[in-house]
């Protein structure tokens, strides 16, 4: 299976573990990525705020040079699957819109046809893979490992836009994944909520709090980590869990892994390989668990 | 079909914590949620309390979480809401105090509707005869005003549940519906108020208020809206719209984010107390290697990108 890989700014910036995890793991799951180097920021949701025809007319760029390869988007990250998505949606629904933003794009040498698909990793496991393929992958089975999911809200709504009309099981794509790899997913209420992190400059007390509420509930329904399938909410998750602990007065320690790092784990990958090491909140209890 | 609903039962005078009651119902499939819970009160347990009026997604009076989303349970069919199992959960909205069962206090919500003037104001005596706007400026508002105040997107707003003092969704939509009101004389008021701490900047946009609306308002997309409005008139000189204006200009340089700059910026260069807060954070990151290219290098293919930025920038 080949897709047209669109890393997003995370996975080169901030969490290059993204980007080193997800090569690593896709080449094992046989999926072939040819990169859209040239691809620009899907905007992340706040340049549409100022100027939506501008950051449509960027991502109906980015989706013509897959269209031009032929091939589906891959991405790794809820934030640009989600801006990606909606702004397909409406090129898609709209002809005369989608001729406006062509022929903003008619003196860089692109044209959009309306005909990309885009999918997340996480769907590309269970609709075009299959779990029955990545089951055969898992050597090194998470037995023992409860895992609190963490979706990332661009993902998930608006619901009728990202497809789950016709695939109402995307609302629990993680948790089959991790069932697969052996793991048991934890349930809590915060895992389709949001991480803080699009106000995180912007006010970081709420921010943090959001941080320490889901943390603290994942941890206090036993999980021993959390996945997601978003760098943002990763980065918050994460990277302020340290400041939400000072917050709300807790000791929380809940690592917070990329979910290709956590298939990668399942397949039997080095830590080290997986980026494993970089993470604010150590991972070491989840590689200690998985190894034994 | 037979439907078990699982309800959250609270009476504070009853000096008990909140608990769960268990009603099992053999019930039509056409039947809403609203029309088995009235059966419930009618012929099993007259103590249950909910709000209910025109049962027809008018009134706005029967919202409440339905599986744990606000939803109005006239609207909701059992058919769509029931698991596997043929169970349902049902709950008071949240982000409201509740006063018994499914019944919750609507005053904060209220206290915010008002505290965005929601009326109109215009600019001048009244004309002598009608106002005349231009049909387009009416059918943008027709959408928001099909708000029916029913508190859906307030009860799952994630900026409420940690920040009380947040005008939320409702409010903000009430507001924009002024603000893009043509006979409006005061919407720039309006932004300058809107564009502080609590209001439009804080929204995290996270599309729940757009998911749990009955009526379509999209909240979430009339608050992105204000942040424009706000940019556009000038009121920028806050640290949202210096985030807003940092992306941008990064996307247009390079092609795709700087990381390390889009915080400074929005903070502000001067502002010594936010950025001596980034230090612990980032020597963190740096330990770890999580740090982005501290050279922020342009993407192949940026100069397209900025070319794009200027045509359309120059349009606007």
């Amino acid at each position: 299976m080949k897709y047209a890989f669109y890393p997003g700014c995370v996975s080169k910036g901030g969490c290059p573990e993204l980007y080193t995890s997800t090569t690593a793991v896709a080449q094992k799951l046989g999926l072939e990525l040819v990169e859209l180097k040239e691809a620009a920021c899907t905007g992340a949701g706040v340049l549409n705020e100022k100027n939506p025809e501008l950051a449509d007319t960027l991502n109906a760029r980015t989706f013509a040079m897959a269209e031009r390869l032929g091939l589906p988007i891959m991405t790794i990250c809820s934030t640009c699957q989600g801006v990606m998505t909606q702004t397909n949606h409406k090129l898609q629904s709209d002809k005369s819109y989608l001729a406006k933003v062509n022929s903003n794009l008619a003196g860089e040498g692109f044209e959009y046809k309306g005909g990309t698909l885009i999918k997340h990793l996480l769907w590309i496991l269970v609709e075009d893979m299959g779990l029955e393929k990545l089951k055969t992958l898992v050597s090194r089975p998470l037995k023992g490992l409860k895992v609190a999911p963490f979706y990332g809200c661009y993902i998930l709504r608006p619901s009728s836009v990202l497809g789950y009309d016709e695939h109402p099981a995307r609302m629990t794509y993680i948790e089959q994944v991790v069932s697969i790899l052996g793991g048991e997913s934890v349930d809590y209420t915060g895992k389709t909520k949001c991480c803080g992190f699009p106000i995180l400059t912007i006010n970081e007390r709420n921010s943090v709090a959001m941080v320490g509420d889901h943390t603290i509930e994942a941890k206090s329904k036993g999980a021993d980590c959390m996945v997601t399938p978003c760098p943002l909410c990763h980065l918050n998750l994460d990277g302020y869990q340290p400041k939400a602990s000072a917050q709300k007065g807790a000791k929380i320690d809940l690592p917070v892994l990329h979910l290709p790092q956590l298939i990668g784990l399942a397949m039997g990958f080095e830590p080290k390989a997986l980026g494993l090491q970089r993470h604010i909140v150590s991972a070491r209890g989840v590689i200690a668990k998985v190894a034994t | 079909m037979q439907v078990s609903f699982k309800v959250r039962r609270f009476d504070p005078e009853a000096g008990k914590p909140p608990y769960y009651d268990q009603y099992t119902l053999d019930v039509p499939d056409y039947f809403t949620v609203l029309d088995a819970l009235l059966q419930v009160r009618d012929e099993v347990d007259g103590s249950l309390a909910l709000r209910c009026s025109c049962r027809s997604a008018i009134c706005g009076s029967c919202a409440m979480h339905i599986n744990g989303h606000a939803h109005l349970a006239c609207k909701s069919r059992i058919q769509n809401f029931a698991s596997k199992t043929g169970e349902i959960v049902v709950e008071p909205m949240g982000n409201m105090p509740v006063i018994k069962d499914l019944v919750v206090e609507m005053k904060p919500f209220w206290s915010k509707v008002q505290a965005v003037t929601p009326w109109l104001i215009p600019e001048g005596p009244p004309p002598q005869r009608e106002y005349v706007v231009p049909n387009s400026a009416m059918l943008e508002l027709a959408g928001v005003m099909n708000c029916i105040m029913c508190g859906c997107c307030v009860s799952d707003c994630t900026v409420l549940t940690v920040d009380k003092s947040f005008l939320a969704p409702a409010a903000l939509a009430k507001a924009y519906r002024f603000v893009a009101d043509p006979r409006d004389g005061v919407s720039e008021e309006r932004l300058r108020e809107l564009s502080k701490r609590s209001g439009i900047w804080d929204c995290t946009r996270c599309f729940e208020c757009v998911q749990q609306c009955p009526k379509n308002v999209a909240p979430m997309e009339r608050i992105l809206a204000l942040r424009a409005k706000a940019m556009e008139v000038g009121f920028t000189n806050n640290i949202g719209s210096r985030h807003s204006e940092s992306i941008a200009r990064s996307v247009k340089h390079s092609g795709w984010l700087d990381e390390l700059r889009v915080p400074i910026e929005s903070a502000g260069l001067f502002n010594i107390k936010a950025l001596i807060g980034y230090i612990p954070v980032g020597f963190r990151a740096l330990v770890k290697g999580k740090v982005p290219p501290i050279i922020h290098r342009p993407r192949p293919g940026a100069d397209s990108v900025k070319r794009i930025f200027e045509k359309l920038e120059v349009r606007k």
